[in-house]
């Protein structure tokens, strides 16, 4: 029963949406109040009726109904409560019932919160968002339907796959999703604006808090998939340029420059065009995304079975929004008149070319990701892709766009000064040569990239420091008015100052592990040592272990440096009980110089012929520091969203306007 | 600086940023795309000695062996060939007999050394490359993609 009302519900929810996306459409068209003032509650029922169809889905499997086939074949009853609850949307057809919840709760926060946006825009807003929705309700109606049944039933289901049955990744799905998908709010203000053909201040002060959101979900979504990655593949590497870690990223750097330009729009009344063509790319990049991911079309250690009929749907629903948005964007894009261009020594300057970097980059990584789809496509072989190609175009794109963006934020609006920037940043540079020299006395056969990496973060993390000095007027004015001022930073502000802070710190990690990392991988018997970057792993062998639904091997490793014992690391091999499926869970110790990171394998003999398990060891220099520096971002990124003047749809539009005006 | 000369100096920090970014992914890409080959290429000499190369296909059934140091010799097949391989270190733990698998590494002489086996995380996952290099020696059974795989029986 539970089941039937579920799907009743996604197919009221379809009908809905199309009445969503039509009558305000032609309303606002016409002027016609009545016909736009059917967007909001429909958005709400929209919304209501997904969450029924969600609800539905989530009491199936917490209650186990095996009778149900998405149940039975990602569930069983001895599975922990929390993975009965993320086996939900750990499966395909589940996933995408999460992808339109999340949609309709956006539609649905503009309908409930958007009470002092024009009647027009919302209606239009709220129009194409529901019009997205009808895709991806057919796309699960037709192809990938959670609530199909099973019969006869089976006694318990297969469960969900072992490498899911973690935290880390019971949370990964809603927080990737809430970003991919919150981008479409940007979308559709886009699409709002082009059809009315204007773009102002008040227009970006709207979509600034959607993308600020969306960014941060996104953020957290892609820091959380990384960090399981890291701890459960056991493989020590946290970023591997693979075409699913690339969906994620690709609408990350395309959403990052989207929150920038629209701050010049916001500011500065300009660069409207772009912003409108980045807000369209951002959201086509998140749907290109959810196609990669779901087709399976690209060869991926990330992947999970697919359906190629799937891919097709998505791939029609792609070509059909981006194509008509682009269209749309070539009529109407040209309307959109900015007011006059900017000095290019400037912030909106500096904003900008942080935009062509990012864009740049998200193209780079475009091409790497569907060349292997292009070449296959005309006969040229199949190939991959990977890593040297990601790190030798990305990160020489992102040398000057960090040494850049230390000193945009010194520079004025419309017209600045750099030679003054520069020099109020000596303290960066005295910190950056520091880093480099440091780095370089302690690790001289490592990689180039490795001093200039921790460079160019001491350089933006003081940078940044030296800009809010700066805004503070520290030690030009007495300490008391400077303490004054910085009490009364707007919220948004010091988003910005943490949210650099955090890439700053980001960088350190990312450059520490990306250039220093030490592995070494054997055969050891109980009592061999192994010497790794200065410490001693001792491996005191390995135990049979017994979890709530999985046997393990656990080995113990006792390691120290210069002798005195430092932690003691235990790695698990454990095989679950349901499917017989392996998993590794690495034994890691986090220090603020480096993880220590111990996985244990399978038996094997050592290289003299005694018996003992492989083993794989590393020492992580800093990488702790990526995902602390990514937690300090997301931190900045939300702190920004409570500021007032980011409340969502909190100024009406003349109120900016004359805001706007009066600013800066 | 006179409109004319802004929008030309922001164009031309665009188009130097693009040429760039064209320059680095060419010179990139002669390096480091890796093309994909079935054990039939290998036996009929298609692939070049010593150059990184992904060999992908099904892991032969009882070939699998343990050797010291961590090493593991196994067979990769496509039905028709079969194409011996040694890797050191950890296997992914969803390597197993009679599964889909792509490795990356270089032939010397009849032995393929792989450096990477990449891994799946889901057993019923068959990589898009294996399924056609299996289709094409005419092993392809809609099983085989459904993960029980059987090599040796009819094609489909």
């Amino acid at each position: 029963m539970t089941a039937e009302l579920g799907h009743f519900a996604v197919i009221l929810a379809l009908f809905v949406a199309a009445v969503q996306a039509t009558l305000p459409l032609i309303g606002a068209q016409r002027g016609d109040a009545q016909w736009m003032a059917v967007a909001r509650p429909a958005a709400l029922l929209q919304f209501l009726l997904v969450a029924v169809a969600f609800g539905c889905l989530t009491n199936l499997y917490v209650t186990s109904d095996f009778s149900v086939v998405n149940v039975a074949a990602n569930s069983h009853t001895d599975k922990p409560l929390l993975y009965k609850i993320s086996g939900v949307w750990g499966n395909h057809e589940g996933s995408m019932l999460l992808w339109v919840l999340i949609l309709a709760l956006f539609g649905s926060a503009v309908a409930a919160f958007g009470a002092n946006l024009p009647p027009a825009l919302r209606a239009r807003v709220l129009a194409i968002q529901a019009l997205i929705a009808v895709g991806f309700y057919l796309f699960i109606l037709l192809t990938s339907n959670p609530f199909e049944r099973l019969i006869p039933a089976p006694a318990n289901g297969r469960d969900l796959n072992p490498l899911l049955q973690d935290p880390g990744l019971a949370f990964h799905p809603p927080m990737l999703y809430l970003g991919y998908v919150g981008f479409s709010m940007a979308f559709s203000f886009a699409i709002a604006a082009l059809i009315e053909g204007r773009v102002d201040a008040a227009w970006a002060r709207w979509v600034r808090p959607w993308t600020l959101a969306a960014w941060c979900f996104l953020t957290a979504g892609i820091g959380l998939g990384s960090w399981w990655a890291y701890y459960e593949l056991g493989w020590g590497g946290w970023w591997y340029w693979d075409p699913v870690e690339n969906a994620s990223f690709m609408p990350w750097l395309a959403g990052t420059a989207l929150l920038h330009s629209a701050t010049v729009v916001e500011k500065r009344d300009t660069l409207k065009g772009w912003t409108v063509l980045l807000a369209i790319i951002t959201f086509s990049m998140s749907l290109l995304g959810t196609f990669l991911v779901r087709s399976g079309v690209l060869t991926s250690v990330h992947a999970f079975a697919t359906d190629p009929a799937r891919g097709v749907f998505i791939l029609v629903l792609l070509i059909i929004v981006i194509g008509g948005s682009l269209a749309l964007y070539a009529w109407r894009g040209p309307q959109l008149v900015s007011a006059g261009l900017f000095q290019p020594i400037s912030r909106e300057g500096g904003l900008l070319f942080n935009n062509l970097v990012m864009a740049t980059a998200t193209a780079a990584v475009l091409l790497g990701t569907l060349y292997p789809l292009l070449l296959d496509a005309v006969g040229g072989g199949k190939v991959s892709v990977g890593p040297p190609f990601f790190n030798a175009v990305f990160i020489p794109l992102m040398l000057p766009m960090l040494a850049v963006m230390a000193v945009g934020p010194l520079l004025h609006w419309k017209r600045g000064d750099w030679r003054a920037a520069v020099q109020r940043l000596w303290p960066a540079m005295v910190a950056a040569l520091a880093a480099a020299a440091g780095a370089w006395a302690l690790v001289t056969d490592g990689p180039f990239l490795g001093p200039v990496g921790l460079a160019l973060a001491a350089w933006l993390g003081v940078g940044t420091l030296v800009e809010l000095a700066e805004r503070l007027r520290l030690g030009r004015e007495n300490l008391g008015r400077s303490l004054a001022r910085l009490a009364r930073q707007p919220r948004a502000a010091w988003g910005m100052t943490l949210a650099h802070l955090g890439l700053a710190v980001t960088i350190a990690g990312m450059t520490g592990a990306g250039a220093w990392v030490e592995e070494s991988i054997q055969v050891m018997a109980p009592g061999d040592t192994v010497r790794l970057a200065g410490y001693e792993f001792r491996f005191d062998g390995a135990r049979p272990t017994r979890g709530a639904n999985y046997v393990a091997t656990t080995g113990r490793f006792t390691v120290s440096r210069d002798g005195r014992a430092v932690v003691v690391l235990n790695p698990e091999k454990r095989v679950y009980n349901v499917s017989g499926q392996p998993t590794t869970e690495a034994g890691i110790e986090t220090r603020l110089t480096g993880d220590l990171y111990a996985v244990v394998g399978d038996r094997g003999t050592t290289a003299d012929g005694r018996p003992g398990f492989v083993t794989r060891l590393y020492f992580n220099p800093l990488v702790a520091w990526m995902w602390g520096g990514l937690m300090i971002m997301v931190a900045g990124g939300a702190l920004s969203l409570t500021d007032r003047r980011h409340r969502v749809g909190a100024p009406a539009r003349r109120g900016i306007a004359a805001q706007a005006a009066g600013a800066d | 600086m006179k409109r004319k000369h802004k929008r030309l100096t922001f164009a031309a920090v665009g188009l130097a940023l693009v040429g760039v970014a064209a320059a680095l992914a060419l010179s990139a890409f002669e390096e480091s795309i890796v093309f994909f080959h079935s054990p039939t290429d290998v036996a009929e000499g298609k692939v070049e000695m010593d150059r990184r190369i992904r060999l992908g296909g099904l892991v032969e059934a009882g070939s699998v062996q343990k050797q010291a140091d961590a090493v593991t010799g196994f067979r990769i097949t496509d039905g028709a060939h079969a194409i011996a391989v040694t890797y050191q270190g950890i296997l992914p733990d969803l390597f197993r007999e009679g599964q889909g698998v792509v490795t990356e590494g270089r032939l010397r002489g009849a032995t393929f050394v792989a450096e990477e086996v990449l891994a799946k995380h889901d057993e019923t996952y068959m990589p898009p490359e294996v399924a056609d290099a299996l289709k094409k020696s005419g092993r392809w059974q809609e099983e085989a993609g459904k993960g029980a795989a059987k090599t040796g029986g009819p094609g489909k």
